[in-house]
C-alpha cells in the first residue's frame, strides 16, 4: 500500500496522519466522560496506525515512473474487500434483530444489544459500509477506464476510502453507544457529519481531476451518475445535518429545524438518499458493468440521457410522500405524490435501456450467473420503481405507510437492485483487478446468485403480506361502527411473516459469506493464468499508437 | 436537446452545475416555503416548553431508537382518529428538534400517550413489556431503572436549543439541573421552581416511583407522560374550535 505511494505522498500522508490523532486526542481530552471521548481514542488509534504503517514502508523503493503507464487500482481492490467485510457484517445484524421481532428476547441484558440501537448498525453497515464502499471502489475503477486517464495521484484515493471508512466506523460504534441525530440514514452526530463532508469533497475533487485528465472527449454515461450520486448526496447531507452541538464535549447535538420543516427537510434528504445513492450511483456501476460483461452495447444514448435528467430533477420532488397524511400541508403532499408518479418514466427507461442491451446477449444470462445477477438487478429495479410510484398514491399510502409494506418495498430495491449489480459488478470485476481468468468458482457464483433470489423474494412476500394484512386490521370496522382490532392482535397476525422475513434474511447472508469465500480463493489461488487485458492501459503520450478500444465503446 | 447535450456532455463543470441547477429545484419550492407561509403551523398560545427532565428524557428516547417503532404522528384518517385520538398538528411538534414523527408502527403510535397509563404501569412495561403486554416484542429496559441520570449539563442543553430558536428563558437555563432534580422530587423547594417555571400543571412526582434517585427512568416516564400535552390545540381544533 505504502510502496505505491511517492517519497512525496508518505510525507502528506504522515501530515495528515499526524493531525488526525492529535484531533482524536483533543477529542478524547474534551469529550472524556462522553461518547465522544471514545470516539476520540478511535480516531487516536486510527492515526496512529496508520504512522506506524507508513513509517514502516517509508523507506520501500519508490514506484517508478512506468506506473504512469498503468491504472491506479490498489483503492478499488481494498474498497472490494471492505465493502463485503460490511455486507457480512450488515446482513447479520439485519438479520439478528429480524430474530429479534420473533423472539424478543434474542438479546443481551444490555443496551447496545436491543433492537433500537442495531436498527442503524444494519441500515448504515449495508447502506453505506457495503453500497458505499462498493460505489467508491467501482467509481473509481470505472472513470478510469471510461476516460482513459490514471487517478491524478496515489494519496487522495487512499485518503477517500480510508477516510470513509474511518467515518462508517464512528458511525457503527456510535450507534452501539446510543449516539444518534435519530435522523434515519442520517444517523451520525455533528463530529461524524463534519469529517464526512471532508472526505466527500475530496471524493469529488479527485473525480474531477480524473475526469479533467480524460484522453476521451465525451463523458462516459457512468459517470454522470457517478458525478450525480457525488455531488447531490453532499448537498442533502450539509443541509440535513445542520445542527448546534450542545458543546464542543458533547456528542449529542439538537437539529437546527423543528416540527414539520424538519420532517420534511429529512425525507427530502431521505428519499434522496434512496435516489441518489442507491439510484444514481449504482446506475452508474450498471451502465458500466452490464454492457461490459454482456459484451454489447448499450440500447439507447438518448434513453440514458432523458433518464439522467429526468431522475435527477424529479426525485428532488418526491420526498414529501413519506409524508401523506401528516401535518405537512396538503400542497406539498400533492406535489410530492405527482413527481412520484412522473419518475415511473425516467426510471423505466433506464431498467428498459439495461434489458433491451442484452438483445443478443440472452444465451450468456443463461450461462452466467455474473450476467445474470445484473439482469435481475435490472428487473428488480423495474419492480421496486413501479412500486414506489404506486406507493406514492395518497390513498395508496394511506394503507401502507407505517406497516411492513415499506420495509418490503424498501429490501425489493436494496436486495433485489443494490446488493445483485453490486454482485455482479464485484464478480466482473474482481478477476479484472486481481488479473485472474475467471472467478474461483463459477458454481459457487451460481449457488451465491440462487441464495440470494430466493432470500429476495421470501422476503419480500413475507412483508407484503404483513403490511398489507396489518394495513387492513388497522383500518377495519365492525358493525358497531368500532375498530374491529387491538393494535396487539395485529401484531400477533404478524408474527409467521417475521419467522419467514428471517429465513429470507438468513439465505441472503449465507449467499453473501458464499461470495466471501469465492472472492478470498480468487485472489490467493495465483496459479491460473493471469489475465494481461493488454488493452487496459491509460493513454499517455509514449502509448498513443497502442491503445486499443474498450469494451464499453 | 440531444445536440446540446452532446456538447455539455464534453464539459465537466458544465455538467456538475447542470446538475446542481436542475437538483436545487425541487428541494427549494417544497421546502423555503414552509418556512415563510404563516398557515404551515397553526397558533397555540399557551403551549409549554419541555420542562428539563422531559427534555433528558426525550434524549434518552432517542437514544435508545425507539423512533424505528413508534411513530408520534396521528394520520387525518378515520380509524387513525379513533385509535389513537386527534390528529397531530404541526404546532405540536415545533419545539421537537429533531421531529420525532417515526416511520413504522411495530408498536402503536404514542404521540398522545400522556396521563393515558399510569407511571406505575410505564416503569413496570419497560422493566419487561411482557409483564403488561404478554405478546409485545418491544426489548426490555430495565436498566434505565438502576442507571443515574446525568443532569449537570442540562442548562447547556437547553441553551443549545434556545439557539435553534425553542424559547428557553435565562431563568430555565440558570435552574435547569435543580429543576431536573426537583420534577422527580415533590415537596421540597425544587420542586416549587419546577411549577413556577413551567406552570401549575406539570407533572410533578416521582415517576419511577423512588423518590431521592434520580434515575434514567425517572426521565423517559416523565417525557412520556408529557407525550400530545404540551398544548391542547389538537382537542380545541377536534372540537371545532
Amino acid at each position: 500500500m505504502v510502496a505505491q505511494l511517492t517519497k512525496n505522498e508518505r510525507q502528506i500522508a504522515l501530515i495528515i496522519l499526524l493531525a488526525m490523532s492529535v484531533c482524536g486526542l483533543a477529542m478524547g481530552v474534551v469529550g472524556h466522560g462522553d461518547p465522544l471521548g471514545i470516539h476520540g481514542a478511535i480516531v487516536l488509534l486510527a492515526g496512529i496506525a496508520g504512522m506506524f504503517g507508513v513509517i514502516s514502508g517509508y523507506y520501500a523503493p519508490e514506484p517508478g515512473e512506468d506506473r504512469l503507464d498503468r491504472y491506479f487500482d490498489d483503492p478499488s481492490r481494498m474498497g472490494i474487500i471492505l465493502a463485503m467485510a460490511w455486507v457480512v457484517a450488515g446482513l447479520f445484524v439485519g438479520d439478528w434483530i429480524a430474530w429479534q421481532l420473533v423472539n424478543p428476547n434474542l438479546t443481551f441484558d444490555a443496551a447496545w444489544s436491543s433492537f433500537g440501537r442495531l436498527r442503524p448498525v444494519h441500515t448504515s453497515g449495508v447502506i453505506f459500509g457495503f453500497g458505499g464502499n462498493a460505489l467508491i471502489a467501482t467509481s473509481l475503477y470505472v472513470v478510469q477506464r471510461t476516460s482513459r486517464a490514471r487517478l491524478p495521484d496515489q494519496l487522495t484515493p487512499w485518503f477517500v476510502l480510508l477516510g470513509y471508512n474511518l467515518f462508517c466506523v464512528i458511525a457503527a460504534t456510535g450507534y452501539l453507544m446510543g449516539v444518534t441525530q435519530s435522523k434515519e440514514y442520517a444517523e451520525p452526530e455533528w463530529y461524524a457529519d463534519i469529517w464526512l463532508d471532508i472526505v466527500w469533497v475530496t471524493y469529488l475533487i479527485l473525480y474531477l481531476r480524473t475526469l479533467a485528465r480524460r484522453k476521451e472527449p465525451h463523458i462516459y454515461v457512468s459517470n454522470w451518475y457517478y458525478l450525480a450520486f457525488i455531488v447531490v448526496v453532499a448537498i442533502l447531507h450539509i443541509v440535513n445535518s445542520l445542527a448546534i452541538p450542545v458543546s464542543i464535549g458533547h456528542a449529542k447535538s439538537y437539529s437546527a429545524f423543528s416540527g414539520v420543516q424538519d420532517a420534511m427537510t429529512q425525507w427530502w434528504y431521505g428519499h434522496n438518499a434512496v435516489a441518489f445513492f442507491l439510484t444514481a450511483g449504482f446506475l452508474g456501476m450498471m451502465y458500466y458493468y452490464l454492457p461490459v460483461r454482456a459484451g454489447r452495447p448499450i440500447f439507447s444514448y438518448r434513453l440514458s440521457i432523458i433518464s439522467f435528467w429526468g431522475i435527477t430533477f424529479m426525485y428532488m420532488w418526491a420526498g414529501s410522500h413519506h409524508l401523506h397524511y401528516t401535518a405537512l400541508p396538503h400542497w406539498v403532499q400533492t406535489l410530492g405524490m405527482t413527481f412520484s408518479v412522473m419518475l415511473l418514466v425516467p426510471s423505466w427507461a433506464s431498467a428498459g435501456n439495461a434489458l433491451l442491451t442484452l438483445n443478443g446477449a440472452w444465451h450468456k444470462v443463461r450461462d452466467d450467473a455474473t450476467l445474470r445477477f445484473m439482469m435481475v438487478a435490472a428487473v428488480f429495479y423495474g419492480i421496486v420503481t413501479f412500486e414506489g410510484s404506486f406507493m406514492a398514491i395518497r390513498s395508496v399510502n394511506s394503507l401502507s405507510h407505517y406497516t411492513d409494506w415499506t420495509v418490503g418495498h424498501v429490501h425489493v430495491g436494496a436486495l433485489g437492485w443494490v446488493a445483485m449489480i453490486t454482485f455482479g459488478a464485484i464478480y466482473a470485476s474482481v478477476p479484472w483487478l486481481w488479473k485472474r481468468e475467471r472467478m474461483y468458482s463459477g458454481r459457487l457464483v451460481e449457488v451465491h446468485f440462487w441464495l440470494a433470489l430466493a432470500g429476495t423474494v421470501i422476503y419480500v412476500f413475507a412483508m407484503w403480506n404483513s403490511g398489507i394484512i396489518q394495513g387492513l386490521m388497522w383500518r377495519t370496522f365492525n358493525e358497531s361502527g368500532t375498530l374491529a382490532y387491538s393494535f396487539v392482535d395485529t401484531l400477533v397476525a404478524m408474527h409467521p411473516y417475521y419467522i419467514a422475513r428471517a429465513i429470507g434474511g438468513l439465505l441472503f447472508l449465507l449467499g453473501a459469506l458464499v461470495a466471501c469465500y469465492n472472492i478470498w480463493m480468487t485472489i490467493r489461488t495465483a496459479d491460473q493464468p493471469a489475465d494481461e487485458r493488454v488493452a487496459d492501459r491509460p493513454v499517455v503520450p509514449a502509448l498513443t499508437g497502442v491503445s486499443a478500444p474498450q469494451p464499453a465503446e | 436537446m440531444f445536440n446540446l447535450h452532446y456538447q455539455l456532455e464534453r464539459k465537466t463543470i458544465g455538467l456538475v452545475l447542470g446538475i446542481i441547477g436542475v437538483a436545487a429545484i425541487g428541494g427549494a419550492v417544497e421546502i423555503i416555503p414552509l418556512f415563510t407561509i404563516q398557515q404551515t403551523v397553526e397558533d397555540a398560545p399557551g403551549m409549554r416548553v419541555y420542562t428539563p427532565l422531559e427534555i433528558a428524557g426525550r434524549n434518552i428516547y432517542i437514544r435508545e431508537g425507539c423512533y424505528a417503532c413508534h411513530s408520534q404522528m396521528i394520520r387525518t384518517l378515520r380509524d387513525e382518529v379513533e385509535r389513537y385520538g386527534p390528529y397531530s398538528l404541526a404546532v405540536e411538534s415545533k419545539y421537537d428538534h429533531p421531529m420525532l414523527w417515526g416511520s413504522k408502527r411495530t408498536g402503536p403510535d404514542i404521540a398522545r400517550m400522556g396521563n393515558k397509563y399510569s407511571d406505575e404501569w410505564h416503569v413496570r412495561h419497560l422493566n419487561n413489556p411482557r409483564d403488561v403486554v404478554p405478546e409485545s416484542v418491544m426489548p426490555h429496559y430495565s436498566w434505565l431503572g438502576r442507571t443515574e441520570l446525568r443532569y449537570d449539563d442540562l442548562g447547556s442543553h437547553l441553551a443549545a436549543l434556545r439557539k435553534v430558536g425553542v424559547p428557553y428563558t435565562d431563568d430555565m437555563i440558570a435552574n435547569a439541573k435543580s429543576d431536573a432534580y426537583g420534577q422527580a422530587t415533590p415537596d421540597t423547594p425544587f420542586a416549587e421552581g419546577v411549577t413556577k417555571r413551567y406552570g401549575a400543571a406539570t407533572n410533578v412526582r416521582a415517576f419511577d416511583g423512588k423518590p431521592g434517585q434520580l434515575t434514567e427512568m425517572d426521565a423517559l416516564v416523565a417525557y412520556l407522560q408529557i407525550l400530545g400535552k404540551l398544548t391542547d390545540a389538537a382537542h380545541k381544533h377536534a372540537a371545532g374550535g
